[in-house]
């Protein structure tokens, strides 16, 4: 896209920039730096704190320079080019004025407050303003406001910079923040102190240039430079944001977004942010074998042994189900092995999602994250991205938001935060759309880059593979397939699927699915069953089945298990991940596992070396060398495919033939806060999930 | 000596509600006629003769009128144009607008008429002051009879249709802002918008809007029967015009009077206003143009101009033209406090610098006003408001700080004195109860 570039002088130096820069852009690509609070890139511009101010030169007053065009700047009386000043004593002193301002009433309790060390207030305090206070009066206090179990708030802080207000409205689309009262008696509050609603509300936590909005679970924990930090990705969803884990000692304290705007721009939902506390609790870290009905520890050496013997049974009466945090390592171990032993029940998908096997295209976001910018008409098919993937359903807000794009629903008629046509509930709708004439079939006919968004709700019922033709089917009638655009789109739930699928960890030939090692187990035709961190299957339906659980978390699958190898959570780990789109990525090692536990793709090396069908690979480097090897499409890093291949991709062509029933697609996800074992054994996570399930208050009369 | 408006020069003749407000008195003083002529001479003749009347605007920052007007879009594109009206009079010491809708507001409604033909709007929104309650009640009635005339609405009698509405504020000073103004009117808090985009562009619901104060569009259409040359007659050049000067505090007749511009203060006064109380020698300051105006002491007085030229000159401004006069009784140091009680009272909180410089400034003047400070308080006083002024969103900052600049550089002495004297021991001289 070709711009109006315009020349401008910044103190003195003549650049050029685009017309449409605001006078802060132009000033950083001069090289400036201006100092702001209010002002954000991903926000609407307030241009309330007045911190960025700017000299235009023949102006009389300063201009916020967050709030001003280059294309708005007037030009000299003979022709110069238009100038502005950012070093100049009217912005010094414009600067020194508003942090004095800001100061006046500001407590100053920096040695108590959480935001101190990262913290702009006190970053720019030193740097544009003036040494000594000159303010002798009383200053203002502000009640702290309740705002959940998320938000702790010490509202005195409070600079009104709003942009939690403006996050909350803008990109969060619950806007239960706003500024009451006015002058300097406003405050920032939550509608009648109630907790945000939000699944996204923890951002304002990062957006808040002060102390006033802090973490509450990490209130008075730590100091920023106490902690170590490392760069590694979420494994809340499938979405596999891009995250900071910092950690003191052997605890995770928190955990923050990072940038990437291909994937999470700079959010975090609130189950990725503030399920650490989940990581100490409830976890696994010896090897427990029941005897007698309890589980007690035993040593890694017997483990192993009992393992073994167990294993190597009747290969046909072996199943393993892998659940929804695993590494790809851990399943390429696992699948490796049990390939060898000439077991067949093996199955990636513990929700039974009918989908994989086919074309990677059959079962990723083809049109990446980044491409719900570019859609132009969106149909949601039996998912909940609200609850199922908060950080992406904030993009096609956006794309509502900003673009008016129309969104069309099938499914549960549920808050998405942005206004939607609900088409229908269940699969006769989507069966029926197709041969509509009007109507949003239209809308989606008439868009250059429509979207279907399948999710599992839609997938992991019996009809799944026959839904999946059928949106297929629709897929190609609206044209959402087509050369350098590839409209069809899965939408997972869990961060560990895509890579099973990939993997192909599937039933072998005369293999079983979740639901068959299940029924088989019930009816007793299997005889072990292990379990890669799977907990979201019905673990009454094992019958009297061995089971042996690998994991890390005690929750059903511990519960129910005879024999459980300890393994380390994925911030414990070094291990790859594939996300939604089928972005290859790498997540980072933030601290030790828990007691004795052990890697998972270890465990299974050790198993192979007891039961003689040694893994070739003593190290993680060869494991995934060989992986790369049998899989080569893991190799490429940090890269979703988008449409590279949509050319050739028959989108009519996937899942099964057949009627689809008209059962009511109900989105997987029942409680947010709650989805995976290691959200259940966080505290913070349960009285979220409290809070939002409890009854509506009642108005005292 | 200048000469005196004569009655037949006076656009508002029953700014004194002596006569019918309504319909009927009005048209006999000459209201709604030859209205069709004036719109069939068009847009660019109205716009012209309205610019080359040297109207400036009345709302008190003086910016001309018919210059605003040609801002608008020529042509109405996608998007609807809308004229506001600003009515939302809250600046202390100032009821013109109120004498306006109160008692002639035909000319009112035949102003927005003639501008929003002029700017090709088919609606305009009155944003009536919360506080007018009888006002708006007179304003509504003579909508209502307009309606009924066909002299405005769908398909009326001078062929532009055209829909008048009228919406009751809050009571919120800020809303006199105009873009706060436009926010108010479309149900958000009153709180200004960042400029530019200007409402000229994107105004009232994004769209093109003008907004202008009451008088300046109820003087429009006699501006318009009697000529330009007429209008531009009175006062001197650049401060051309009529205009109603709102006369209180300490005088011995307060009032209203429509005046030509360029009067002499003291004339004004006299002749006006019964004179200062006590007699002239008995003044000793006056904010000429609305409580945001910094004061102006009795030298300055003496011989000063009611126009905005020769107000500026004199580091002040003729703003709303509303003249609140002090005698030699007044404590002028708690006046300003009061005023700066005032700015902060009404500060919306958006912006830093007023959200926090006017509460600072005014509790440092109410220790002044008793004393409790020192010399040097007054230099970080006048820097504080410096800090202000010219720092925030919209004018409100300025005008908490122009008080507060207009007291220290005219009356620093008393407040010298009024510290040492506090430091002496000796009683505070306070001689009488600032005016509420």
């Amino acid at each position: 896209m070709s711009e109006d570039l315009r020349k401008i002088i910044v103190d003195g130096e003549e650049i050029e920039v685009p017309n449409s820069f605001t006078l802060l852009q132009a000033a950083e690509a001069a090289g400036r730096e201006i100092p702001r609070f209010c002002y954000h890139e991903r926000l609407s511009v307030a241009g309330n704190c007045r911190m960025c101010l700017v000299e235009l030169v023949g102006a009389p007053k300063p201009a916020a320079s967050c709030a001003m065009n280059v294309r708005d700047m007037r030009g000299g009386p003979n022709g110069e080019p238009p100038a502005m000043n950012t070093l100049s004593p009217m912005v010094k002193k414009a600067r020194e004025g508003v942090m004095e301002f800001l100061l006046i009433n500001h407590p100053l309790d920096c040695p108590i407050c959480d935001q101190g060390g990262e913290c702009d207030l006190q970053d720019q305090s030193l740097m544009y303003g003036r040494p000594q206070t000159r303010f002798a009066e009383n200053k203002r206090a502000v009640e702290d406001k309740n705002m959940g179990p998320l938000i702790n708030t010490i509202m005195t802080r409070c600079i009104q910079c709003t942009r939690c207000v403006r996050f909350v409205t803008e990109v969060a689309g619950s806007p239960e923040i706003g500024m009451i009262n006015r002058g300097e008696d406003a405050e920032i509050t939550t509608y009648l102190e109630s907790a945000v609603g939000s699944e996204l509300s923890g951002n304002v936590i990062d957006l808040c240039p002060v102390g006033a909005l802090t973490s509450k679970p990490y209130a008075y924990n730590a100091r920023p430079w106490e902690l170590k930090k490392t760069e590694t990705i979420d494994v809340m969803d499938a979405m596999g944001a891009w995250t900071r884990v910092d950690v003191r000692g052997t605890a995770v304290l928190r955990i923050l977004p990072r940038v990437n705007d291909d994937i999470n721009e700079e959010w975090l939902s609130d189950k990725s942010r503030f399920v650490w506390d989940g990581l100490q609790r409830q976890r696994l870290d010896k090897p427990y074998a029941r005897v007698k009905g309890k589980l007690s520890a035993i040593g890694w050496d017997e483990a192993l042994k009992v393992a073994a013997d167990k294993l190597s049974g009747d290969a046909k009466k072996i199943g393993v189900i892998a659940g929804d945090l695993c590494a790809l390592e851990d399943l390429k171990a696992a699948k490796d092995l049990f390939t060898s032993l000439g077991v067949t029940s093996i199955d990636g998908r513990q929700d039974g999602a009918k989908i994989g096997g086919g074309a990677r295209e059959d079962y990723l976001f083809n049109s990446t994250i980044a491409g719900l910018d570019e859609a132009d008409a969106i149909l949601l098919v039996g998912t909940n991205p609200r609850l199922e993937a908060p950080v992406l359903n904030a993009r096609i807000r956006r794309a509502w938001l900003e673009r008016g794009v129309k969104i069309g629903v099938i499914g549960e008629n549920a808050d998405l935060t942005y206004p939607y046509e609900h088409l229908g509930a269940g699969g006769k709708t989507l069966a029926e759309l197709g041969g509509k004439r009007s109507g949003f079939i239209q809308t989606l006919k008439d868009a250059k880059r429509p979207m279907i968004v399948l999710g599992m709700g839609a997938l992991t019922r019996a009809d799944g593979g026959k839904v999946l033709r059928a949106a297929g089917e629709l897929a190609a009638k609206v044209g959402a397939v087509a050369e350098g655009w590839n409209g069809f789109n899965v939408l997972h739930t869990a961060a560990a699927r895509v890579g099973a699928l990939d993997l192909g960890f599937l039933p072998g030939k005369g293999g079983k699915d979740t639901a068959g090692i299940l029924k088989a187990a019930k009816k007793g035709d299997m005889e072990t069953v292990v379990l890669l961190g799977a907990d979201e299957i019905d673990t009454a339906e094992l019958g009297e089945a061995f089971v042996i659980y690998i994991g890390h978390h005690g929750d059903a699958g511990a519960h129910r298990a005879d024999l459980i190898l300890p393994a380390p959570a994925w911030t414990e780990k070094y291990g790859m991940w594939v996300n939604t789109e089928g972005r290859v990525q790498m997540n980072d090692r933030a601290l030790f596992p828990k007691g004795e536990a052990k890697e998972d793709w270890a465990i299974f090396r050790a198993l192979s070396a007891k039961l003689g069908r040694t893994l070739p690979y003593d190290n993680l480097d060869q494991l995934r060398a060989k992986m790369i090897a049998d899989h080569p499409v893991l190799g490429g890093l940090d890269h979703a495919p988008g449409s590279a291949s949509a050319g050739a991709f028959d989108v009519a062509k996937i899942g099964e033939a057949g009627e689809v029933t008209d059962k009511p697609f109900v989105s997987p996800v029942k409680d947010f806060y709650l989805t995976n074992a290691v959200a259940r054994a966080s505290k913070t996570m349960a009285e979220c999930s409290a809070l939002k399930n409890a009854p509506a208050a009642q108005a005292a009369e | 000596m200048a000469q005196l408006l004569q009655d037949k020069d006076r656009i508002f003749t029953n700014l004194y509600g002596r006569h019918d407000f309504g319909l009927e008195g009005a048209k006999q003083r000459g209201a709604w006629n030859g209205t069709k002529d004036m719109l069939d001479q068009g847009r660019d003749w109205i716009i012209e003769n309205v610019k080359a009347s040297g109207l400036r605007g009345r709302g008190g920052a003086g910016f001309p009128t018919g210059l605003k007007w040609s801002f608008m879009p020529k042509e109405v594109g996608a998007r609807p144009h809308y004229l506001v009206v600003n009515a939302d009079e809250s600046e202390p010491g100032t009821c013109k607008d109120r004498e306006i809708m109160r008692n002639d507001p035909h000319l009112l409604i035949e102003g927005c008429l003639i501008a929003s033909f002029a700017m090709q709007a088919h609606a305009c929104y009155i944003y009536i002051r919360g506080e007018y309650v009888h006002e708006r009640n007179r304003l509504e009635a003579a909508i209502k009879q307009a309606y009924e005339a066909k002299l405005i609405g769908k398909d009326n009698v001078h062929g532009w249709d055209f829909d008048l509405y009228v919406h009751h504020g809050a009571g919120a000073y800020i809303c006199g802002e105009e873009t706060a103004l436009l926010e108010s009117l479309e149900g958000k808090k009153g709180q200004p918008r960042l400029k530019p985009p200007f409402p000229a562009n994107a105004g009232l619901y994004g769209c093109p809007t003008t907004v202008n104060n009451v008088e300046s569009i109820a003087v429009a259409p006699t501006i318009l029967r009697r000529g330009a040359e007429w209008f531009a007659g009175f006062g001197r050049k650049g401060n051309t015009g009529t205009k109603i000067f709102s006369i209180s505090g300490h005088v011995n007749k307060p009032c209203n009077v429509e005046e030509a511009m360029s009067i002499p203060l003291k004339t004004l006064i006299e002749t006006h206003a019964g004179g200062v109380r006590g007699g002239w020698d008995n003044l000793k300051a006056i904010i000429p143009g609305g409580s945001s105006v910094p004061l102006i002491p009795k030298d300055i007085c003496d011989d000063v101009l009611m126009d905005f030229d020769a107000l500026r000159d004199v580091k002040s401004g003729l703003g709303t033209a509303a003249v609140i006069v002090m005698d030699k009784s007044t404590d002028v140091v708690k006046a300003i406090a009061r005023i700066s009680y005032f700015y902060k009272h009404e500060s919306c909180g958006q912006c830093t610098p007023c959200r926090e410089g006017t509460g600072w400034m005014w509790r440092v003047l109410e220790r002044m006003a008793r004393g409790e400070s020192s010399t040097e308080e007054i230099d970080l006083l006048l820097d504080v408001a410096s800090q202000v002024e010219g720092h925030t969103i919209c004018a409100l900052g300025d005008a908490a700080a122009w008080p507060v600049q207009g007291l220290i550089r005219h009356f620093r002495h008393e407040i010298e004195d009024r510290i040492n004297a506090y430091r002496a021991g000796k009683p505070v001289a306070v001689s009488a109860v600032a005016a509420e």
